[in-house]
């Protein structure tokens, strides 16, 4: 090895790029995948012809296990060989890049969904209640007022819309406003993790261990009170997915928030199992790192989403 | 200089048996895998394709009803475009990027194999609504709201899932290249150095990664609004069938450079070579390149003029879309100064070449007609666009990934190909797809709409002229198979350069390239 690095331009070059020989788990991956996403399809179009769809959620799960079960052991070898010193500096960074460009296209999965939100707010419902360019399409429902917060579709029969939105209440009733407390949870866990991170790098073990419990705490907090305020919403103020292009753009963009939440919290939740084993070093903790990334990008979401779907 | 020895797990060969491709690892195994994959849904998709044409003979429904056309619309589109010509382009990137770049491998080995595993699983339980008792995707691969929500057959959740299936694939596939390009490039390569098919390859994969979230975006309000009652494209709750197609053609227009300027990597490396000169203008490539990149994020309305956009919104696409004229024209341009003066030899690879500048070009400037908003109104959803695209695609997209196949099968074989043989096959295809689209430019600017099975009688001529060069171009490929079946199986030996020309450290590796190559890296001067 020493002899042909010499050349090299930096010392990323001094230990080979490792490249495993073979792997099962891809194709079981691809496998469990399959199944799990194949058994879904049948499962919805059964529950939708009302017929059962017993064994297509049975196998929807078992698909679901082995993707599950095949990553775990994935991510487990993943973290033995580096422990086994085989992972160079130069395949971490491959890590790293790995995780931004991750972490891009799912900018871009919650640009399409805020993209339709802007649309319908900034057009669609104007020209359907009548204003500009195409306000001839007020011909269908001739009695549709424009509005946002829409509580009253064009068509209410068809859906009906919600008695009333998540928008804010006023200064008055800021205690039981959620969406801001869910805000403030946020926002701290990020300064948790971050705190985490710098007791890790200072190779504080108890403080790392301390804060980034603290950091799912708060994540799991956060979700505790998105299902509150769901059932809040189901119940109370009858907002739901079938109440209209609101409902629609409310559920979609929050819930995909919340399930990104939930993954984050998972994965920080398996960094604080990782660092009670004794995982991390000051200088290599990559997948604490990608966690906590991950995390911070979850944060940046909800305050697009606070501002844009609840405030304005 | 590349064959300093190093760990000892490199000097292993392939595994033996079907386990070998199963849990492989290796970027040429896996670019070997997604190569064979896209060729076999490129014949079923050509499939598809005679299928349309047979009942396109003669006036009149003779073969299959209007549901089943549709089907097969549907699915050709959606097989062609995502089974065939992405997976080839990956293919080829897998195959070609860590040898151009002085690479071990891929960045991420094991992601690789997932990337592609991913994809046959998606393409089976896509095929498998043929045979469903609601049929298959009907319709057509723009699968445009309402047709495909609330009137669609109930495999459209089957459709869903697959495209989703494919988006994590290539995700994933992209995350791979830009990491490999970034990160793995031999010391001295530096981002200026790299050959023209890196490049583009490079900013296809970011193009994807922006576009491909926002499809699985699109198809998961479809999901939503079909099996949990939302109404993101439904008037009546207060959402639009248009903002389906913002979303879809936000997505559609930068796929559809995903799926040329990999093409147009391929071309420059073999205009070059076979002109035995340097490329023309190589900084002018890479920032043309990048620029059509930049504005296929701010066209994609001009797919949409007919839909009531208000008029700034007309005038807006109408001009951003004719800009991309001015970069594309400084890259055919500079493959014409590259032929200039050259001593060219007019091997396969260069003829497909050759054919991909000028037929591409004439596709380039329909597109441009397309592209005038008041004009449209009278070409939108006729033959004239399917002319267009499939002029852009097929001796676009398909002809550069044949030209690629010809070029590099020495290196992946060891063997030549039949010289004789492709260049009837380049002769057969060129004669056979002109004889196919070409009078789809007349059909359409007659006034004949796309995607029906049945047409008026003025139309029956070129119909018919239209259907014989389909057929000429569909069982020609099988002459494409056979060539490479047969370099694959043996033929004359190939030196390490194979081209006189060639150029780059992928000629300077023996032929069959060694199961490994570059594992410590080679120093570029």
């Amino acid at each position: 090895m020493a002899n042909v690095s010499k050349d090299a331009a930096h010392g990323d070059y001094d230990q080979p790029y490792y490249v495993p020989e073979q792997s099962k788990f891809p194709i079981l991956a691809s496998f469990g995948m399959g199944l799990f996403i194949f058994s879904m399809g049948h499962m919805l179009n059964d529950l939708k012809a009302n017929e059962s769809a017993t064994l297509w959620s049975w196998m929807t799960f078992a698909g679901f296990a082995v993707l599950a079960v095949t990553l775990f052991n994935w991510f487990a070898t993943q973290v033995r060989e580096n422990h086994q010193g085989m992972a160079g500096p130069q395949l971490k960074r491959s890590y790293v890049l790995g995780m931004y460009w991750f972490i891009f296209s799912e900018v871009m999965f919650f640009a399409a969904f805020f993209g339709a939100l802007f649309y319908v707010r900034m057009w669609v419902v104007g020209w359907l209640g009548g204003e500009g360019d195409r306000g001839v399409s007020n011909m269908l429902w001739p009695n549709f007022k424009a509005s946002w917060p829409l509580l009253s579709n064009p068509n209410p029969e068809l859906f009906e819309g919600p008695e009333s939105s998540m928008a804010w209440p006023g200064f008055s009733s800021v205690a039981h406003y959620l969406p801001l407390w869910n805000t403030i949870l946020l926002l701290s866990s990020s300064v948790t993790v971050h705190i985490a991170h710098t007791a890790l790098k200072n190779n504080q073990r108890q403080k790392l261990t301390l804060w980034l419990g603290l950091t799912v705490l708060l994540g799991l907090t956060f979700l505790f009170l998105q299902v509150t305020e769901y059932r809040e919403a189901y119940h109370e103020l009858g907002l739901t997915l079938h109440s209209g292009i609101y409902g629609s753009t409310f559920f979609l963009l929050t819930g995909f928030h919340g399930f990104h939440v939930t993954l984050g919290a998972f994965m920080l939740s398996v960094m604080w199992f990782r660092a009670l084993k004794g995982h991390f070093k000051p200088e290599d903790h990559f997948g604490f790192e990608a966690a906590s990334w991950y995390w911070h990008f979850v944060d940046v979401v909800w305050v697009c989403l606070f501002l844009f779907v609840y405030i304005f | 200089m590349a064959t300093g020895h190093g760990h000892d797990d490199h000097h292993h060969g392939p595994a033996k048996g079907i386990t070998r491709w199963l849990y492989t690892t290796n970027h040429k195994d896996i670019g070997t895998m997604y190569l064979v994959f896209s060729l076999a849904m490129f014949l079923l998709g050509g499939t598809f394709a005679l299928v349309i044409r047979a009942e396109l003979f003669q006036p009149g429904l003779q073969f299959v009803t209007p549901n089943f056309f549709n089907q097969m619309t549907t699915m050709h589109g959606l097989v062609m475009v995502f089974g065939a010509v992405m997976p080839a382009f990956v293919g080829l990137a897998n195959w070609m990027i860590p040898m151009m770049i002085g690479a071990p491998d891929m960045a991420l080995p094991r992601m690789n194999n997932w990337s592609f595993w991913i994809l046959p699983f998606a393409f089976l339980m896509l095929s498998s609504t043929l045979f469903m008792d609601s049929g298959a995707p009907n319709f057509g691969w723009t699968f445009y709201a309402p047709l495909s929500t609330t009137y669609a057959p109930s495999s459209v959740t089957f459709f869903i899932f697959a495209v989703h299936m494919m988006g994590v694939s290539s995700i994933m596939g992209s995350i791979n290249i830009i990491a490999t390009i970034q990160n793995l490039r031999a010391p001295g390569m530096t981002y200026m150095k790299m050959p023209l098919f890196v490049w583009t390859w490079l900013i296809t994969a970011y193009l994807l990664l922006a576009v491909m979230p926002v499809l699985a975006g699109v198809v998961t309000m479809m999901l939503f609004d079909i099996h949990f009652g939302t109404s993101f494209f439904s008037a009546a709750g207060g959402g639009d069938p248009v903002l389906f197609q913002h979303v879809f053609w936000f997505f559609g227009h930068p796929e559809v450079y995903i799926m040329i300027l990999p093409a147009f990597g391929v071309v420059s490396e073999i205009v070059s070579t076979f002109s035995r000169k340097r490329l023309f203008g190589y900084d002018s490539m890479v920032y043309a390149t990048s620029s059509i990149a930049f504005l296929s994020f701010i066209v994609w309305a001009h797919h949409m003029f007919t839909t009531g956009m208000p008029l700034a919104g007309e005038l807006f696409f109408m001009y951003a879309t004719m800009l991309i004229a001015v970069p594309t024209g400084v890259k055919v341009f500079n493959w014409i100064a590259t032929m200039f003066k050259g001593s060219i030899s007019f091997e396969t690879p260069m003829l497909f070449a050759i054919a991909f500048v000028v037929l591409f070009t004439m596709g380039g400037f329909t597109g441009l007609m397309l592209a005038i908003s008041p004009a449209d109104f009278q070409y939108q959803d006729t033959y004239f666009v399917v002319a267009h695209f499939h002029y852009v695609l097929v001796p676009g997209a398909v002809f550069s990934i044949m030209a690629a196949t010809y070029y590099w099968l020495p290196k992946w074989t060891g063997n030549m190909y039949d010289e004789n043989l492709g260049r009837l096959h380049f002769w057969l295809s060129f004669i056979g797809i002109n004889v196919l689209f070409f009078p789809q430019h007349f059909l359409g600017l007659a006034g004949m709409p796309r995607r029906i099975p049945d047409y008026a009688l003025q139309f029956a001529d070129f119909n018919m002229l239209s259907s014989i060069g389909a057929f000429i171009f569909g069982f020609s490929q099988l002459l494409f198979v056979f060539i490479v079946i047969k370099a694959a199986r043996g033929g004359k030996k190939a030196t390490a350069e194979v081209w006189d020309g060639s150029h780059g450290l992928e000629w300077t590796v023996p032929s069959p390239a060694p199961y490994h190559t570059f594992s410590t890296p080679p120093v570029i001067k």
